[in-house]
């Protein structure tokens, strides 16, 4: 055995080709022993949090004479507020907070929710003010009469009230109470807002602040976005890495960069972040995208998940479903509102987790939780439809649609909550229809009346548009991009979600996929070669195999 | 063994230390491809995407690596020469295959040291070595690199398309792999080639027949 003399000469080749393999792969044989590499930004924003007096301050509120008095309605506090902060009123009366318009998209009059675009939900605010209302940063925005020049109008304390007890009571066009008050759809009675305390200790907006209304969006907890409910309040990391109350416990403002009370992230017909940069690139840029902080390539050193950042957003794979914690409306069927109880009164009927299935003002409800998004492309800007454009029945009407392609270079794919609704239209002029839902019991109102052509001759009124005065009911779709529940890294989709057959971006056009476009036919036609080729081998040796036998028994 | 009783003549050292290390490690290199390309592809679940994409990549530019030590090889030691295509006695080793191994005939191109390959091998070995493992090689190089491709100046070309015929060139293999391992039974014993490339030593065809190989009269 003259050639195993000396086998560990061969060990050398192999030596070189273990260099070679680590060389060439140092994803899977170097990468685990280097150290996690410290991206400038992140760092920067771990100082920042961890650093003590992070949350410093220049003055103490409970020391200010203007502050020092009795008010006796909310307005006088915001003229209080305002007499230092002189800028204040002028920086809010331009933010879209304040005038549910976009000030910049199309004709500054038509996009936003007090414009002409609609939703799925309670489609639309006109005619609804005082019930929508609850939820704008002024004070009596009842109907369209409101006075937007109003300086003593605004609202501070929704959103720089630290003490938490300062409310707004759901149907008051934005006022809280002046005596407590039970609202009787949650059974929650209302307090009126000690503003003498209040007003000592307000401050930077938390996530409680924002959360009082961007948590219950729809009418209620979790309705709306499907990625904000109260569980993103005091969220645990499994739930938010970056909000994680016991870890970094992030502000919504530390990614919503806020200047003079200019929020980044609005999101219509302009993207919330135009341009993917970090803060070592240009270090007063927002905050708003992941990249901002995580850079281009924040994944290890060469691991293969860098090379995805050119087409999926950080997003898709990182928040594997939403509504973790607490469940989120996902359809909404109109069309079965107005339904009695025995006694002729209207009902609701609870389903599971404790959440109403139909009720009689609003019709049938799905509710899920621990949802997985659905994916599209994104250039970070929506396209939201208007109530004057038409629509054909036949087909299911995307009331608004993520904007972007697979060959835009700003484009990325992205996760979304679709929610599905039902809703009423105008057969004739083939339009959408904004109807009058709330109102006091004699008012034309759906909430009032149950009449639907009632409720949509009043709505329609209101905003000037035409109705034919029949009403049809029409299914709908409404997108909401997916961008917070940041999962930890142990729980982000695997590769295999996605690089399937069946995974999750099944039909998502424009890309080449492994593992997903698998040439089926040529899959086909190529085990059918190799089964060929095997059934020809074992033939062959069948034959051998008995002409052998024949030959030695001859 | 029964080289005695079944009247050889002797060994030969037939296949160099290399040469055998080579094949073994290519085997070993082409099974592994094999078996973690056809995981991304989405054939089946074993090692998990994530593991498989990578340990594919390494072993790829691993091969592609080692190919060239074996080029390298084939160039310096004249072995090329045993690649060279011919048509001489091509259609009698076809012959054999087709019918006269059935009843027992002699292989017409016993192998040598000068001449390890008959006609059929070094045409099958050639388009092996020369165009499909290099075309699986270029194509996998290509689809490693897709990322930088804009950077190339390889913009223009279609992801879908790489992996197509990457895929085509896969399935190509593993048919020949189907019919090279089956043909390793064809010698005088089932398992002769197989010792062979494994030791080194080829033991030579009797030069008279086996006692089943005779006609009885």
């Amino acid at each position: 055995m003259r050639q195993w003399k000396r086998p560990w000469k061969s060990l050398g080749g192999l030596a070189v080709l273990a260099a070679i393999a680590t060389f060439g792969a140092p994803e899977f044989l170097g990468a685990k022993e280097q150290e996690p590499e410290k991206a400038p930004g992140r760092q920067l924003a771990r100082s920042a949090v961890a650093a003590p007096g992070a949350r410093w301050t220049t003055a103490d509120h409970s020391k200010f004479e203007a502050l020092k008095k009795d008010f006796a309605k909310p307005e006088e506090v915001t003229a209080a507020c305002l007499s230092c902060h002189d800028m204040a009123a002028d920086q809010l009366h331009h933010s879209i907070h304040w005038t549910w318009i976009c000030p910049d998209c199309g004709d500054g009059k038509s996009m936003g929710k007090y414009g002409k675009t609609i939703n799925n939900f309670c489609i639309a605010v006109p005619s609804n003010e005082p019930r929508c209302t609850s939820c704008h940063i002024g004070y009596g925005w009842k109907d369209k009469k409101f006075d937007f020049s109003s300086r003593d109008r605004i609202d501070c304390l929704v959103c720089h009230d630290t003490t938490h007890t300062y409310e707004k009571f759901p149907t008051k066009a934005g006022y809280p109470v002046t005596e407590p008050t039970l609202f009787p759809e949650d059974g929650k009675t209302y307090l009126p807002p000690d503003y003498k305390k209040i007003v000592t200790k307000v401050g930077r907006p938390d996530r409680l602040n924002c959360g009082a209304c961007h948590f219950y969006g729809g009418g209620g907890d979790g309705v709306k976005h499907g990625d904000l409910d109260s569980s993103m309040g005091g969220p645990k990391k499994s739930l938010d890495v970056h909000m994680d109350a016991e870890g970094l416990n992030f502000t919504c403002q530390r990614c919503h960069t806020t200047k003079e009370h200019q929020i980044a992230g609005r999101l219509y017909t302009s993207p919330a972040a135009p341009e993917r940069i970090s803060l070592t690139e240009a270090d007063l840029a927002s905050k708003i995208a992941c990249e901002s902080c995580h850079g281009q390539k924040p994944h290890k050193k060469d691991a293969k998940a860098n090379d995805h950042t050119d087409k999926v957003a950080c997003q898709s794979c990182h928040i594997p479903e939403f509504a973790r914690v607490l469940p989120t409306k996902m359809s909404w069927d109109w069309s079965t509102a107005g339904r009695m109880n025995a006694e002729g009164k209207p009902f609701k009927k609870q389903g599971p987790y404790g959440k109403p299935v139909y009720d009689t003002k609003k019709g049938d409800f799905v509710w899920e939780k621990n949802v997985t998004p659905v994916y599209h492309w994104f250039n970070g800007a929506m396209s939201n439809m208007l109530v004057t454009d038409k629509v054909d029945p036949a087909k299911l009407v995307s009331l608004n649609q993520p904007a972007g392609s697979p060959t835009d270079p700003h484009s990325r794919i992205m996760p979304f909550k679709r929610h599905t609704g039902k809703q009423p239209f105008d057969p004739v002029n083939a339009t959408l229809v904004i109807p009058h839902l709330f109102g006091p019991k004699d008012s034309e109102a759906y909430w009032a009346n149950y009449d639907w052509k009632r409720a949509v001759v009043s709505g329609m009124n209101y905003v000037d548009l035409p109705f034919s005065g029949e009403v049809g009911f029409i299914e709908t779709e409404y997108f909401f991009p997916i961008t917070h529940m940041v999962a930890p890294r142990e729980s982000v989709v695997p590769c295999e979600g996605c690089h399937a057959v069946e995974g999750r971006l099944k039909g998502l056009s424009g890309i080449y996929m492994p593992g997903r476009d698998v040439h089926a036919g040529v899959t086909a036609v190529g085990w059918l070669g190799v089964a060929a080729a095997l059934a020809a081998v074992l033939g062959h040796g069948v034959v051998r195999m008995i002409s052998r036998k024949r030959r030695n028994g001859q | 063994m029964s080289d005695e009783a079944n009247g050889a003549t002797g060994r030969f050292y037939l296949y160099t230390r290399y040469e055998r290390f080579w094949h073994w490690l290519q085997a070993a290199l082409i099974l592994g491809l094999l078996a973690t390309g056809f995981e991304v592809h989405g054939t089946f679940s074993w090692l998990g995407y994530k593991r498989a994409v990578a340990f594919h990549s390494a072993l790829g530019v691993t091969w592609l690596a080692a190919f060239a030590f074996f080029a390298f090889w084939v160039a310096t030691t004249g072995e090329w020469k045993q690649y060279v295509p011919t048509t001489k006695k091509m259609f009698e080793v076809m012959r054999f295959y087709a019918y006269g191994i059935f009843s027992g005939q002699p292989h017409p191109c016993p192998k040598t040291p000068d001449a390890k390959h008959n006609p059929l091998q070094r045409l099958t070995y050639l388009a092996l070595a020369a165009l499909l493992l290099p075309f699986m090689m270029a194509t996998g190089l290509l689809y490693y690199v897709y990322n930088d491709w804009a950077a190339l100046g390889l913009g223009g070309l279609s992801l879908s398309a790489v992996a197509l015929v990457h895929l085509i060139g896969a399935f190509a293999i593993l048919a020949f792999l189907v019919v090279h391992i089956y043909m390793t039974t064809t010698g005088h014993s089932l398992l002769a080639h197989v010792k062979a490339m494994v030791t080194g030593w080829e033991e030579t065809q009797a030069e008279k027949p086996a006692d089943w190989e005779k006609r009885t009269t």
